[in-house]
């Protein structure tokens, strides 16, 4: 372990941040790294426990402990390798992830648990400066052949392990440019795109095959693949949106998030400079409205929350090493803007069929409306960051009669398998909009589940 | 009460095994020094016997004992007398052999046995002379003895044409043949037929008897012609619990007091040198005789057997004893080097018998006695004026008037005490042995034919592996991260074994999917009760590792040949010193050959092909000469895998002995495999002499300058605490001893290869264990990247991984318990258990695999007993204060005396303060008070102070092992509550020195039952094969609870290695003890309380029906308390402020007494309903009724379906209507305790009146005198007692054991005579004044006063005894002032405070472990500094005035109250005799001390001058 009573010595200290005024000023990344000693500093204060919260509460199963260990002594290549076992892409984890890790962390019980993310990316950022992240050649060849629809983080999970396992793996990808939500959904604040780019070259070398532009959009797209392929890995994402139902919701000036986010990592049209936007969403697809909008120097951005805010402590029924449930503040709001929460809308409003207010009641913990507060704000774009409902999963259906589940998601078992013999699925599909890191871990896992299905499949008795 | 309704002897049933039954006793002998027969003789040998009755024990049948016997010479004029009386023709004395012979009763066998008998007579030329029923008297016999009688007849067989020396070979020959014809008959089923003595020199009577009772059974020994010259006699205490009647003692040469720990590897051993045993006195091969070694007999048994063949092959009867129980001679520089040099040749010989052991041994001429090395039991003697000599495992059982003694003494360690009677004289030890070891140039054949490793040539080791190499072969050995990070790094770089906490939640191998090596499966055997484990760090001088290499000797013969060897540094052999070994082979000398382990897996047969190859390659080798096999799996590449090095020795080692050729070469194992400490033991335990651990020395290989050096001395000194648990003390006697017990092995395997091993419930064989070779083979050959070898393959047995290795408490168990336990949600609580409970996808637990049987009538729920007399049942457990916080031991105890449960308060005392309630009422009081080998704060007052008292025999995490709390962790408030100084080490050790038998835990329970005669007294043991027995003991020693320990529990810091491989799961044991006690009759009187591992209400429902009363959780109320896991308890940083004594993290401490009562509720209720499915009303009709579980069906896990649990859940052997639970609340009888009178006579000052002086006699069968109206003055007066001197009585004669023990301030007794061991145990503010009758004729200071393990634990008082100690004086002691005349060996081991004047010789090992007090010891002869150990304290000499003053003062007390004519000598030559003192001081209480003293000085003030000289005002 690190050292025995790092954890008393030194307190939990967070990279610093670029200051706010020059962070919205361009579109570049803010979270700077860790001095040396302080990384050090940081990982020493893991207790390396005997039941180690940190690793249950991480999707990926990042054995946590390990790799702190081994920066604490300076080992980084060993913590590399340490990390590398159980995530194919740190560098998107490590700045995107909520880390569920530290909510578990024991240090956490009191409030300051270990900077687990932050070294994660020191890590992995290290691992790219001092050239360490090299394509590694993959096992002997199964001669099998893997598609995989989509190349989100579960697709590139899966394409990555199958391709390692020795499997022919095809990847494709509607969009003109491979990374899914990733590239798209991502503001560049938070990820920049090289970051993606240089993974992506990495796999390519590794020996991936990726198509870009090409969408599986119909049923006979998709039985043509399946009969190409040993197996089809379904990694297509939950993106159909929840919808707003209020009357004036077709009004122009009322924007889907992802359309708007897309847009904006496109560099495209749609900027919100000098306009008032309103963000219906609280989460973190809001965030990043909220910080686009910002650097897009909207004139005024307000951020909406249908229910309450949460409170500031932990609620008795949701102890530790559960999420927390509280008040938080992402990056995007403390640059700006404004929050508020129990505020519903009841009808948007417009002139030309374009949106000019919004007209809403504030409502109570069990959505009640509460007398006397209806009101009207003025806006000119209404931004929806509502979450998402689902895959796009009806060609699948018309294909191959696929089964899906109570909330239209597909269908999987713990091997990842559909009902569909040879069509595995992975990730938002599967589970519905979720965390980066669960559909790196279910793409990594469907890889191997995929592998091991294969392999029994050519040699029944091994 | 039931009695066993089948008489005849139990066989297996269940989990009962008749080998594992122990017995210990009392001995002693009467003779005449020139041979004058008498009946005087013969009637105070019975008169000991009756007066050690109180260390013989009886069963269920109070009348029956465990056993009494005699021994005694042939009377001639009665059994000639009896002869002609039945109309034999007589011949002379000596020329004619008696044989006592118990025959089976059925008239049928019985005849057959006798027609056997007469052939084997006749075919060896010999007369049967005829029969004769011996005379008994069955009416006092208890039922119980009676339905297992045999019939006892006499043999009279004349002499024929075979000179007199050579008769008692031929009637050796006549039994054995005999007895092998018999068994081979079948005509004797239940083994009735027993040959119990048969010579022309002694004779022996004894049975299934009390004391009392033998001399009205056999009507014989009442004759007048009866008589003798030397009678033995022995009394049993068995822990075994179905005693028969060829089971008691003396046996054909011996009696034994104590216990053969090595027993199973001495037969082994013996079974293996079958064909190097020749003897020409027996003409030649030995082969018709065996087995020589009788198995399924006791360890005693088996000795005699053994001694019997040594003597009768020509050896006399001290030598044959010097060569099977050796004192410690290695490493003993002070030892002549003649008798080195005998013992070196000798253990080429034959291995040590070791084990506690006081033995009494006759042929009929010499009668003597010996002790173990340790001197682990105690010897007393004394010779008169009138030519006797009486020895016993007491003094004062024979009243010798004091003018008529010529001397007192005791057996030492190790030493010899021999009576020639043909002679007329005393052998003193050096006497008898210097006789011994002058009879040939030992030394001389050793340095002719001993090679030792110096001598060898150097050879360069093979290459270090490196990089990918070694990556990849760590992990098709199956190395983890965890073995590299916490096992081989520690080792490699500080030399030590690291250590963790919280106790193991893993699965056992069995049920593991990770692969486990082959030495997981293996758990190791330790001792509790029937033996004491030794300290191997702080009693070094009594351990070991001496390793030899090559054949070993023809036991029978010494000629210098014998010891062709090779001797090596010790067991573990690194690459370098291998290779010299290798380098051998063409030098003439030993012809060494490797033996390859490796094979292709290809198929499912691929291994067991592989092992018999292996062994015919061994074979062939021996036969063609090699002296040395090493077995090597070096060279395992892609294709080929390594048969495990554990199967492969034991293989080997068992098919050369099969063979009988196993002693003509050495086996030294070369494998990658072995890493940890247990992975030696094993290989050691089952066979190979060295094993070279190749990988694991290139896995550490730079991590520290001396890496290698560091590891191997690591794994020493972990191997000898694996065998000191075992209380062995040399490698050499562990070597092949097989002290383990196999779970989830399958019956085929373990006989094919591991014969010999426990192993109750099947499980895996070859196919599996192939299967296992291959899947770890392929972590490192399969499919795995570069980039994945650079890190290990992860672990998780120590600490929860995903990945990996399945535990009961992981991140979601703790979670959920804590949320439930907080927010007293029972739904919270059912998730909590379906989680915990759940092992559908991984097993974990033996219980798992047991399911209710679902037939059973329900009864509605609220029929059911309520929660709040359910929770009544539970008990928390033993953690002392120290080891967790006050707040969280506090929390606890609040919450258990609300509940009415009970919690423990550990090894640690306990605060007085917490003696009084709080003003809301709750009582921090620990319930249960924990008696624990440091004793610290063991006080009357903590006595007093509890419901139960808890003899702790073994913890959990650490069977057998002793403890250590570091001095920075003593604050002053620890310290002050364990009687100790703040900073100082505390040092637990391993036993309790005052239990190394079973009669000694009965004799601790009658103490602590005699301080609090209300109070329960229980013991705790550890689940492990054999504890059903010794639980059975535990309860015939009067207690009145047992707690049976699971292994997966344990709190505590301890060694990994020990919380992975020591013990057993708690099912297993509690099942055994559970079934032996039943089918004894024994369980209605003793609660059975089980804890390890409990956390849910399914769990506490299979422990009652296996058994149990009482449900102990220990680590569930610390995650209740907001414990973790963390499993750092040993580093003082708990993060949540339990296992932590920082003030800081103490605040972080967030647990509520509401908290862990809403637990035990939830627990409760949640029985309830599984109580109220099974249709019981009461949880005491569920206790026991294994009948309502059953084995799950449906398990598709691919070991876990091959175990067979249906020992588990055998039904006990016993009527139906048999106890099944406790129903009688057993305390030890005290009604003979000599205090009711003493209480009497002071009853008055008891209630607070004057002051009081009496006069009493007092006899040896009087214990523990003081010791209840020590309990009775604190209970009425606190701690405090009474004023000093208001009690003062002063007894004459010999005292019984525990004289004064925790006699309390207030009390001062005077004994004038001597007293026995254990005087002043745990003094707590009483005077203790032993000294001669003022009519003795000896020399105070040259004879023995008192006994073993004196002062033991003593916290306050004064002891003054005008004479000599026996061993261990003042162990422990930390607070008492004494003064002695003279010590045995470990005086003032681990002691911690209080002041010891010793004013005459100390034996050896003084001060060890010794972390504070003082010693003051007077040493004229200049010779104290070889006899201390110096390792924590240091000699300085008296100059301080004061101290000068106290040990003065003290001496002038002594002086006053003994009248000691040494005090008086040494006071009048003061001037000039103060320079002969030394004083003994503890280094670290030393610094302590000195930086108290400077804190507490005023500050020198600031010299003035100096303040003008700079201008500072």
């Amino acid at each position: 372990m690190g050292k025995p009573t790092g954890f008393i010595e030194w307190p939990r200290e967070l990279p610093p941040k670029r200051d706010k005024a020059s962070r919205v000023a361009d579109f570049k990344e803010f979270i700077l790294p860790l001095g040396r000693e302080q990384a050090k500093h940081q990982a020493g204060r893991c207790m390396d426990c005997g039941v180690p919260t940190c690793h249950a509460g991480c999707p990926l199963g990042n054995v946590i402990p390990d790799f702190n260990d081994h920066v604490f002594h300076g080992r980084w290549r060993a913590a590399y390798a340490a990390l590398a076992r159980t995530n194919h892409f740190p560098e998107f984890t490590g700045r995107l992830c909520p880390a569920p890790c530290e909510a578990a962390c024991v240090l956490a019980i009191d409030g300051a648990a270990v900077t687990i993310e932050q070294l994660e990316k020191e890590i992995i950022e290290r691992a790219f400066a001092e050239g360490w992240v090299t394509p590694m050649a993959p096992m002997a060849a199964t001669g099998k052949r893997v598609a995989v629809v989509g190349s989100g983080p579960a697709g590139l999970a899966a394409a990555a392990e199958l391709n390692r396992l020795g499997h022919q793996v095809t990847v494709l990808e509607k969009a003109e440019r491979l990374g899914g939500l990733l590239r798209y959904g991502i503001p560049d604040f938070k990820m920049e795109k090289s970051v993606i780019d240089r993974r992506l070259a990495v796999l390519q070398a590794e020996g991936v095959e990726f198509q870009t532009g090409v969408e599986v959009g119909t049923a006979q797209a998709w039985q043509a693949l399946r009969g190409d392929h040993d197996a089809v890995l379904v990694a297509i994402g939950a993106r159909r949106p929840r919808a707003l139902t209020v009357p004036g919701a077709e009004l122009s000036g009322v924007l889907q998030a992802m359309t708007f986010l897309e847009d904006a990592n496109r560099h495209g049209a749609l900027s919100v400079e000098g306009k008032r936007v309103v963000i219906l969403g609280g989460g973190d697809t809001g965030s990043d409205c909220l910080g686009t909008s910002l650097r897009q120097q909207a004139k005024s951005v307000l951020q909406v929350e249908l229910l309450p805010a949460p409170p500031n402590q932990r609620a008795s029924a949701n102890p530790w090493p559960e999420w927390p449930v509280v008040f938080r503040t992402s990056s995007s709001q403390e640059e700006g803007g404004a929050r508020q929460f129990g505020l519903m809308t009841t009808r948007l409003e417009g002139v030309d069929g374009r949106l000019v207010a919004l007209h809403t009641v504030e409502v109570d913990s069990q959505l009640r409306e509460v007398p006397g507060t209806a009101a009207r704000l003025e806006v000119d774009v209404l931004l929806l960051a509502m979450g998402f409902v689902g895959p796009e999963a009806q060609p699948l259906v018309e294909a191959f009669g696929v089964e899906l589940d109570v909330r239209g998601n597909l269908k999987a078992d713990r091997r990842f398998a559909t009902s569909v013999p040879g069509l595995y699925c992975a990730g938002d599909a599967m589970r519905g909009a979720s965390l980066i890191v669960w559909a790196i871990a279910d793409g990594r896992d469907a890889g191997r589940a995929i592998d091991l299905a294969l392999r029994r499949a050519s040699n029944p008795n091994g | 009460m039931a009695y066993r309704s089948d008489p005849r002897p139990p066989g297996r049933h269940g989990l009962y095994d008749p080998a594992t039954e122990r017995d210990s006793c009392g001995i002693g002998f009467v003779a005449h020094l020139r041979g004058e027969k008498s009946r005087a003789i013969v009637e105070q040998a019975l008169e000991v016997l009756h007066r050690m009755r109180h260390r013989a024990a009886t069963g269920a049948d109070p009348l029956t004992g465990d056993g009494a016997g005699i021994q005694v010479q042939i009377a001639h004029r009665f059994f000639k007398r009896e002869g002609l009386r039945l109309g034999f023709e007589m011949p002379r004395r000596r020329c004619y052999g008696v044989g006592q012979v118990f025959l089976p009763n059925d008239p049928y066998a019985r005849a057959e046995c006798e027609r056997i008998f007469a052939e084997v007579i006749h075919a060896n030329g010999q007369q049967l002379l005829g029969w004769r029923d011996v005379p008994v008297d069955v009416s006092h016999l208890g039922p119980l003895a009676r339905s297992v009688m045999p019939v006892m007849r006499q043999v009279y067989i004349g002499r024929k044409r075979v000179v007199p020396s050579a008769f008692e070979r031929k009637l050796f020959i006549i039994r054995k043949l005999t007895e092998n014809r018999i068994r081979e008959s079948g005509i004797d089923p239940d083994g009735r037929f027993n040959v119990v003595s048969l010579s022309a020199e002694t004779i022996v009577y004894k049975g299934l008897l009390l004391p009392s009772q033998l001399p009205r059974f056999y009507l014989d020994l009442n004759d007048v012609d009866f008589v003798s010259a030397i009678a033995v006699v022995h009394s049993r205490f068995s822990t075994n619990t179905f005693p028969t009647w060829d089971l008691a003692q003396p046996f054909r040469f011996i009696a034994h007091n104590g216990e053969i720990n090595t027993v199973q590897g001495n037969r082994n051993a013996m079974a293996a040198r079958r064909s190097l045993l020749q003897s020409a006195k027996f003409g030649g091969s030995l082969d018709r005789l065996h087995p020589i070694i009788v198995p399924g007999k006791s360890d005693s048994a088996q000795f005699d057997n053994m001694l019997e063949l040594l003597v009768l092959g020509g050896r006399s009867l001290p030598h044959a004893m010097m060569m099977m129980i050796p004192e410690a001679w290695d490493g003993n520089a002070q030892l002549d080097d003649a008798r080195r040099a005998f013992y070196e040749y000798t253990s080429s010989l034959m291995e040590p018998w070791d084990g506690p052991a006081a033995i009494t041994f006759t042929d009929g001429h010499l009668v003597g006695a010996t002790l173990d090395r340790n001197g682990l039991r105690p010897a007393r003697y004394v010779v008169t004026e009138d030519d006797r000599v009486i020895l016993a495992s007491e003094a004062g059982v024979i009243d010798v008037l004091p003018q008529q003694v010529r001397r007192k003494g005791r057996l030492q360690p190790g030493k010899m005490f021999l009576v020639d009677t043909t002679e007329g004289r005393i052998l003193e030890d050096e006497a008898v042995k210097q006789d011994i070891v002058a009879r040939w140039p030992y030394r001389k054949w050793l340095q002719h034919n001993v090679f030792t490793f110096a001598e060898l040539a150097d050879a360069a080791p093979p290459r270090v592996t490196a990089g990918e190499d070694l990556a990849r072969l760590q992990r098709a050995f199956g190395y983890t991260d965890e073995d590299l990070r916490l096992l081989l790094e520690p080792m490699a770089t500080t030399g030590k074994e690291a250590t963790g906490s919280m106790g193991n939640d893993a699965p056992l191998a069995v049920l593991s999917d990770q692969a486990p090596p082959l030495f997981d499966y293996f758990h190791q055997l330790f001792a509790q009760v029937t033996n004491p484990a030794i300290d191997p760090i702080r009693e070094s001088l009594v351990m070991s590792l001496a390793t030899a290499l090559g054949p070993d000797g023809n036991t029978f013969e010494e000629t210098p040949e014998q010891c062709h060897q090779l001797t090596l540094p010790g067991p573990i052999l690194n690459n370098r010193e291998l290779a010299r070994i290798m380098a051998m082979a063409d030098r003439g000398n030993f012809e060494p050959k490797v033996l390859s382990l490796l094979y292709a897996p290809t198929s499912s047969d691929s291994l067991h092909l592989a092992i018999e190859q292996l062994c015919d390659k061994a074979v062939a080798a021996v036969d063609s000469g090699n002296d040395i096999l090493v077995l090597s799996d070096r060279g395992v590449d892609a294709r080929h895998a390594a048969i495990p090095a554990l199967l492969a020795v034991s293989a080997v080692n068992g098919r050369l002995v099969r063979d009988g050729i196993r002693r003509h070469t050495g086996l030294v194992v070369e494998t990658a495999e072995a890493r940890e400490v247990h992975h030696f033991a094993l290989l050691i335990g089952y066979g190979a002499a060295a094993v070279n651990p190749w990988l694991a020395l290139d896995s550490v290989h730079g991590l520290h300058a001396k890496a290698d050096e560091q590891y191997v001395h690591a794994i020493n000194e972990g191997l000898l605490k694996v065998m000191s648990k075992m209380g062995i003390s040399t490698v050499q006697s562990y070597r092949g001893a097989q002290i383990f017990e196999a779970v989830g092995l399958n019956r085929a395997l373990i006989e094919a290869h591991f014969a010999g091993t426990p192993s109750r419930i099947e499980g895996v064989g070859l196919v599996e264990l192939g299967q296992e070779v291959v899947e770890r083979h392929e972590r490192g050959f399969g499919r795995v990247s570069p980039l994945e070898l650079e890190v290990p393959f992860i672990g998780g047995k120590y600490q929860w991984r995903r990945q990996a290795e399945t535990h009961k408490w992981n991140p979601a168990t703790i979670a959920a318990l804590q949320h439930a336990s907080r927010s007293n949600d029972s739904k919270v609580f059912a998730k909590y258990e379906a989680l915990a409970d759940d092992e559908s996808e991984a097993l974990c637990t033996l219980r798992s695999l047991l399911e209710f049987d679902p037939a059973r009538a329900a009864v509605s729920l609220d029929e059911v007993e309520p929660a709040r007399e359910l929770v009544k049942r539970f008990v928390t457990g033993a953690m002392s204060f120290g080891s967790i916080s006050a707040e969280a031991h506090e929390t606890l105890a609040i919450a258990m005396n609300r509940i009415g449960g009970r919690s423990n308060s550990g090894e640690g005392g306990e605060e007085p303060r917490r003696f009084v309630k709080d003003a809301n009422g709750d009582l921090r009081r620990s319930a249960i008070k924990q008696v624990a080998s440091a004793r610290f704060g063991v006080t009357t007052e903590y006595l007093v102070n509890a419901a139960e008292l808890q003899i702790k025999v073994a913890q959990g995490a650490k069977p057998g092992e002793g403890g250590q709390l570091p001095g920075h962790k003593v604050d002053e408030r620890i310290a002050k509550v364990r009687w100790s100084t703040p900073g100082v080490t505390l040092i637990s050790p391993p036993p309790h020195h005052d239990i190394y038998s079973i009669e000694d835990l009965a004799q601790l329970i009658y103490d602590l039952q005699s301080v609090n005669p209300t109070a329960r007294v229980s013991v705790k043991l550890v689940s492990e094969v054999g504890v059903g027995t010794v639980a059975a003991g535990v309860a015939k020693a009067g207690a009145g609870g047992v707690t049976v320990s699971g292994f997966e529990g344990g709190t505590g810091a301890s060694p990994l290695s020990s919380i992975k491989h020591a013990g057993l799961p708690w099912e297993l044991g509690l099942a055994e003890a559970q079934q032996v006690l039943v089918q004894n009759g024994l369980r209605d009187r003793l609660r059975l309380q089980v804890d390890g591992g409990l956390r849910t209400s399914r769990d506490v429902m299979i422990a009652a029906l296996l058994g149990a009363e009482e449900f102990g959780v220990a680590s569930a109320a610390l995650v209740v308390e907001g414990c973790v896991m963390l499993r750092k308890c040993h580093l003082n940083t708990c993060s949540v402020g339990i296992a932590t004594q920082d003030q800081k993290l103490r605040e972080k401490f967030t647990g509520q007494a509401d908290h862990v009562v809403n637990f035990f509720f939830l627990i409760a209720e949640a029985l309830r309903t599984r109580m109220a499915t099974l249709g019981f009303r009461t949880l005491d009709e569920a206790i026991g009724r294994v009948e309502a579980l059953r084995q799950r069906e449906a398990v598709g896990h691919w070991k876990a379906k091959l175990l067979d649990l249906s020992a588990v859940l055998a039904v006990p052997n016993a009527p139906a209507n048999a106890p099944r639970r406790c129903d009688v609340f057993q305390r030890k009888d005290l009604t003979d305790h000599l205090d009711h009178t003493l209480m009497r006579l002071t009853a008055a000052t008891l209630d607070g009146g004057a002051g009081v002086s009496l006069q009493l006699p007092v006899t040896n069968a009087h214990r523990a005198v003081g010791t209840m109206l020590s309990g009775e003055i604190v209970r009425r007066h606190g701690a405090g007692g009474l004023p000093d001197d208001s009690i003062r009585v002063k007894f004459q004669g010999g005292a019984g054991q525990s004289f004064g023990a925790f006699l309390t301030r207030g009390l001062t007794f005077e004994l004038e005579g001597e007293a026995n061991d254990y005087a002043g145990k745990g003094l707590s503010g009483g005077q203790i004044i032993v000294r001669p009758p003022s009519t003795s004729r000896f020399v105070p200071e040259d004879n023995v006063i008192v006994g073993n393990t004196v002062l033991y634990g003593a916290t306050a008082g004064e002891a003054f005894f005008s004479g000599l100690a026996g061993e261990r004086f003042a162990v422990r002691n930390s607070g008492a002032k004494t003064v002695v005349e003279g010590v045995g060996d470990h005086c003032c081991e681990y002691m911690t405070g209080g002041v010891v004047v010793v004013l005459g010789p100390t034996g050896r090992n003084f001060a060890a472990g010794m972390s504070g007090g003082t010693a003051y010891v007077f040493d004229r002869p200049r010779t104290f500094r070889q006899h201390c150990n110096l390792d924590m304290v240091e000699l300085e000499s008296l100059v301080d005035e004061s101290e000068m003053w106290l040990v003065y003062g003290l001496i002038e007390r002594h002086l006053q109250h003994t009248r000691s004519p040494l005090a008086r000598r040494i006071l009048d030559n003061w001037e000039h005799l103060v320079g002969h003192f030394v004083k003994v001081m503890p280094t670290d209480y030393k610094r302590v001390l000195q930086a108290r003293r400077a804190t507490l000085k005023p500050r020198p003030s600031p010299p003035r001058l100096r303040a003008v000289g700079t201008g500072d005002r």
